[in-house]
């Protein structure tokens, strides 16, 4: 165990700022792209709906 | 061969009835040079210092003006097409234009060179080395882009798309073009770099065509 | 012998990618997570303090296995976009096309971690170090790809000169990062360098390799996600997308 308590961990030897800098971005980008991935189908989803919507009204 | 020298005259002729083209892109690459001593200031040693960079740098941006020229006027009025069609293999017929691309670009920046090496307070055999690197060099700059201007062909936004796709496969050519001028003048002797250009350009004379052909290919179909 | 052939195959087609791919999704986000975690507490509950560089390095469990995922995605993505060229298959394109921004993700991540490494070690936010400055072509060789193919339309055009750009770079790039670390090793002043780390403890090359396990299940799930909705986006015209289940609801 290489911390003392909650504080030295969050401190990480005065590199906070550079670690957490690093962690944080790499947490921040890997939740975003898999959001605008998940995004991505969802918008085609919908307008592929959309689409068979219109094309059943029109064939009515 | 015929076919290649055939090209080649018939581009050196399209440029010459052109020649605010050429002459445009000469200038740029001028005026690139003078702004550099501008930014940066007039003391001598570290003009002396940047030279061969700032030279190779703007040999890069005033060769990546002239891609353009490449294929879009041919491609416009249904030449390209004619070319694809013939029966001389293509690959020739790229190689050609690749040729007189690089006589009313390249080679002019090579003879232009020494004499903004001079502004720079280059020394003489600095500035042998600096036009064997060029002479080395630009060719292979022609060879590289014409991929790019063979993707980009009548794509939105195809100059700056262009720069962007061949600036980074400029690197290695810079590094030693422009290191082989410093290696001289810091006593190393440039010729690790010269032979190391050489095999990067002999390399690209023998893919280059085939990879630009592929690409023109797909563009056309 | 013929049925081996044609199972194989049958899964280069985008309608019998696309369920698979669906089913897939979840196992790679769980092997993520699972080497996530084994990683991090590697990471930072078993690597020692380091000696010189404090709590700093430990950066590197980010930094160096996004920059071999930013290298291995490029050959992947080469790979498949040249797949695509040879066997004109329309899926090589399309997983190509759903890589490249992960791809382009990892290398900036290297990037990013190299400047925060860097500032703190040797004083500078950017170095000119070998590896660094290859990454950062690396990454407009990225830039440069997913630039070409939104700038084109048609889509087939769009595989196949995104493959011929990307061959091209696969080529280059080994080209590019021997002139780099040439250029580097005569510039060089002090002779300090990112890549030259402590003799590797063996605990850091665990902790490497399993950071670098997670980001490759990470970026196999992402890239999976982005392939449907690209799939979906170019076949939509087609009849099997009009019946599949989401799009009746």
């Amino acid at each position: 165990m290489n911390w003392n308590s909650p504080a030295e961990f969050f401190a990480m030897g005065g590199y906070a700022f550079y670690v957490w800098g690093s962690f944080g971005a790499c947490a921040i980008l890997m939740i975003v792209e898999p959001i605008l991935a998940g995004r991505r189908r969802t918008s085609i989803l919908r307008s592929l709906r959309r689409e068979r919507l219109a094309e059943k009204l029109d064939s009515q | 061969m015929n076919a290649i020298v055939a090209i080649i005259r018939r581009d050196l002729l399209l440029a010459m009835r052109r020649k605010s083209e050429v002459l445009t892109a000469l200038f740029f690459f001028i005026i690139v040079v003078s702004l550099f001593p501008l930014g940066i200031g007039p003391e001598p040693a570290l003009l002396r210092k940047i030279a061969p960079g700032v030279l190779w740098v703007a040999a890069l941006l005033a060769t990546m003006l002239g891609l353009a020229r490449l294929f879009a006027p041919d491609h416009a009025d249904g030449t390209l097409e004619q070319m694809v069609l013939s029966p001389t293999p293509l690959g020739l017929l790229i190689t050609g234009k690749i040729v007189a691309h690089w006589i009313t670009t390249g080679l002019p920046l090579v003879l232009l060179a020494p004499v903004l090496g001079i502004q720079f307070d280059l020394e003489a055999s600095a500035l042998w080395v600096l036009v064997v690197a060029l002479l080395l060099g630009t060719p292979l700059l022609s060879l590289i882009g014409a991929i790019g201007a063979a993707l980009t062909l009548g794509v939105r936004g195809g100059g700056v798309l262009l720069s962007l796709l061949v600036l980074p496969l400029y690197v290695p050519a810079l590094i030693f073009g422009a290191g082989a001028v410093e290696a001289h003048i810091s006593g190393v002797g440039a010729g690790g770099h010269l032979s190391l250009l050489a095999a990067l350009l002999a390399l690209a004379v023998f893919f280059a065509p085939w990879a630009t052909t592929a690409a023109l290919r797909i563009a056309l179909e | 012998m013929s049925n081996r052939i044609v199972h194989w195959f049958k899964y280069a087609s985008p309608q019998s990618f696309y369920p698979l791919a669906g089913k897939m999704i979840p196992l790679f986000w769980v092997l993520a997570a699972i080497f996530g975690v084994i990683g991090l507490w590697i990471t930072f509950f078993v690597a020692p303090t380091d000696a010189q560089q404090g709590e700093g390095y430990r950066i590197i469990f980010i930094h160096v296995p996004a920059s071999w995922m930013s290298m291995f995605i490029y050959l992947i993505l080469a790979a498949w976009a040249g797949l695509g060229l040879a066997l004109n298959t329309r899926l090589s394109g399309m997983m190509a096309q759903s890589l490249a921004p992960t791809g382009a993700l990892m290398a900036f991540l290297s990037l990013w971690t190299g400047a925060l490494w860097g500032k703190p070690m040797w004083g500078a936010w950017w170095v000119w170090d070998a590896r660094l400055t290859s990454e950062l072509i690396l990454f407009f060789l990225y830039i440069g790809f997913i630039a070409l193919q939104s700038a084109i339309d048609d889509p087939r055009r769009a595989d196949k000169a995104g493959a011929i750009l990307a061959l091209v770079g696969v080529v280059n790039v080994p080209i590019i990062y021997f002139s780099v670390k040439w250029w580097n090793t005569l510039h060089q002043g002090a002779s300090v360098s990112l890549t030259k780390s402590p003799s590797m403890a063996q605990t850091m090359l665990w902790g490497m390799l399993i950071m670098a396990l997670c980001f490759w299940m990470y970026s196999i799930a992402v890239a999976l996600t982005r392939v449907r909705a690209i799939i979906l986006e170019r076949e939509a015209h087609t009849e099997w997308v009009k019946e599949l289940p989401e799009v009746k609801q």
